[in-house]
């Protein structure tokens, strides 16, 4: 692996404790139904997290909003200690094309891939690039290449989505998000969608990346990916955080009555 | 008095008639063209969240469906220009009145068209091409519209074979295109067999190379990577045998 093509290693921050996204006080309700009840969470340079629980328990809402598609009702985002979305001048929501760039710094990777089906592999890795950064034609490609090659799909780059398996698929999106150079890259339930044996490719993927040092939060429900491979587990449960904690004691010794009987049930 | 077949291949190589097919042609492809970008406006207003936009766009659609192409076209050869003297010049030529009266009546109905293919993209396809950071031009143009254009291909070749067949209503405002050819050479001769079989040639001629456009174009948009198959195989069960095979 070329560690040159990793992102998310950039200079080192100021204060290398200070966390690079931080969310405070996040809170967002649909259609009067609250999902997200004032969540603090934060994350560090080059650390993994993953997120646990029950479907509706908020954790895929977090990351929504931390990834700028849907504004909070009420909180803040910080992406090294600078507000990202929320409210412009004049305390007006921030315009589309602002959030746009915002966006920019955060990869995000989802549960049912979302590739582009009108262009090829190399193409859809491709596209962010030439869209957003304004890069070459040629560079983009050479830069799209080097991508698939990470993930291992270098062989399938003229092909289109229709032709992958899905776990091609999620690895070209995985591609998709890391060529542009994140700062974090979030993950939603990024293997749900998939055919039990297509799961272990995508998480090998991701696994090489948390080697790499990059800054992922994972929503999951592959309990051993987050045991082997997060720094932090974090239970989520009718849109609070229950329980945050290293691996082994979230897994052999949780404080939580919740989290003892979430584990019961995915173990 | 018999079927002349001299009468009918003298009228079939005749300019005349070549000449109307043209202006047929030309009246269709101005007015479809003139009808998808009002069309498109359209269907982006009655999608978006905002109140007036939809209400302009619904009200659009509801007039020009409810109101006869053939009354339209009326309306603009014969009364605008009583209305507004600038529409009296020379350049307002009953082509011009043809494909732009044509045209905005078609419009409401390609917004229909152009508004299910809106909506059958997924939701996710915006929400990947956002979180990449694209602007939403960007997003509507790199994402959405050639998906949108896939979808909305085989209804639209409907709707222009209608809009050939429509621009025979032209012939009320003095447009000379196909069928007003026909019943010219009709009425001087008298020979209605040998005149009409004419246009139902050139008709057929029509649509057909336009069938078979829509086929070549509908090839680039089936985003696969396979190499068209050596032997010889039907167009058309090619198509859908590819078609029928998403992951």
């Amino acid at each position: 692996m070329n560690s040159q093509l990793i992102p998310g290693l950039g200079p080192a921050p100021a204060r290398p404790d200070a966390p690079v996204l931080e969310v405070r006080g996040l809170a967002k309700a649909y259609h009067g139904q609250s999902v997200l009840k004032s969540v603090d969470f934060s994350i560090r340079r080059g650390q993994v997290k993953a997120v646990l629980g029950p479907s509706g328990s908020g954790k895929s809402t977090m990351l929504r909003l931390m990834a700028l598609l849907e504004p909070a009702d009420a909180g803040r985002i910080l992406l090294d200690g600078h507000e990202l979305g929320g409210l412009g001048a004049r305390g007006k929501p921030k315009p589309e094309r602002a959030l746009a760039r915002e966006r920019q710094s955060i990869g995000m990777v989802f549960q049912r891939f979302n590739l582009f089906p009108h262009l090829t592999a190399a193409r859809n890795v491709a596209l962010g690039l030439t869209a957003v950064k304004g890069t070459h034609h040629r560079d983009a490609h050479d830069q799209a290449m080097a991508m698939l090659e990470r993930v291992g799909l270098a062989h399938r780059a003229g092909h289109y989505p229709s032709e992958l398996s899905g776990g091609q698929q999620q690895r070209v999106a995985i591609a998709r998000a890391l060529v542009m150079n994140p700062t974090v890259l979030l993950f939603d339930e990024p293997t749900s969608a998939l055919d039990p044996e297509l799961v272990g490719e995508v998480l090998k993927v991701m696994e090489d990346l948390a080697e790499d040092g990059m800054t992922m939060i994972v929503v999951t429900h592959e309990v051993r990916f987050a045991r082997r491979v997060a720094d932090e587990v974090t239970l989520f449960d009718e849109g609070v955080i229950v329980e945050a904690a290293a691996p082994d004691e979230f897994f052999d010794n949780p404080h939580h009555e919740r989290t003892r009987r979430f584990l019961s049930h995915v173990h | 008095m018999e079927f002349d077949i001299g009468v009918f291949l003298q009228q079939l190589a005749s300019p005349d008639y070549a000449k109307g097919a043209l202006l047929s042609v030309g009246v269709a492809v101005l007015a479809l063209v003139l009808a998808t970008a009002i069309g498109f406006a359209l269907a982006l207003g009655k999608t978006s969240g905002t109140r007036w936009a939809q209400a302009t766009a619904s009200a659009y659609i509801w007039f020009f469906r409810a109101i006869p192409a053939l009354l339209v076209l009326l309306i603009i050869w014969n009364a605008f220009p009583q209305l507004f003297p600038i529409l009296r010049q020379d350049w307002f030529s009953p082509f011009l009145a043809a494909f732009v009266g044509l045209g905005i009546v078609e419009a409401a109905f390609m917004a229909e068209i152009i508004r299910s293919a809106l909506l059958s993209v997924d939701e996710g396809q915006y929400l990947a091409a956002r979180a990449l950071g694209m602007a939403p031009a960007k997003v509507m143009a790199k994402v959405i519209l050639p998906q949108v254009v896939r979808i909305a291909l085989p209804p639209t070749g409907n709707e222009f074979i209608g809009l050939v067949k429509f621009s025979s209503l032209a012939s009320v405002i003095s447009l000379q295109e196909l069928l007003t050819t026909a019943q010219v050479g009709v009425n001087i001769t008298f020979r209605y067999a040998e005149y009409y079989a004419v246009a139902i040639i050139y008709y057929l001629a029509i649509v057909t190379l336009l069938t078979l456009a829509q086929n070549a174009v509908e090839k680039k948009f089936l985003w696969t990577s396979r190499k068209a198959p050596t032997r010889p195989a039907p167009a058309q069960a090619e198509g859908t045998a590819t078609e029928g095979a998403p992951a």
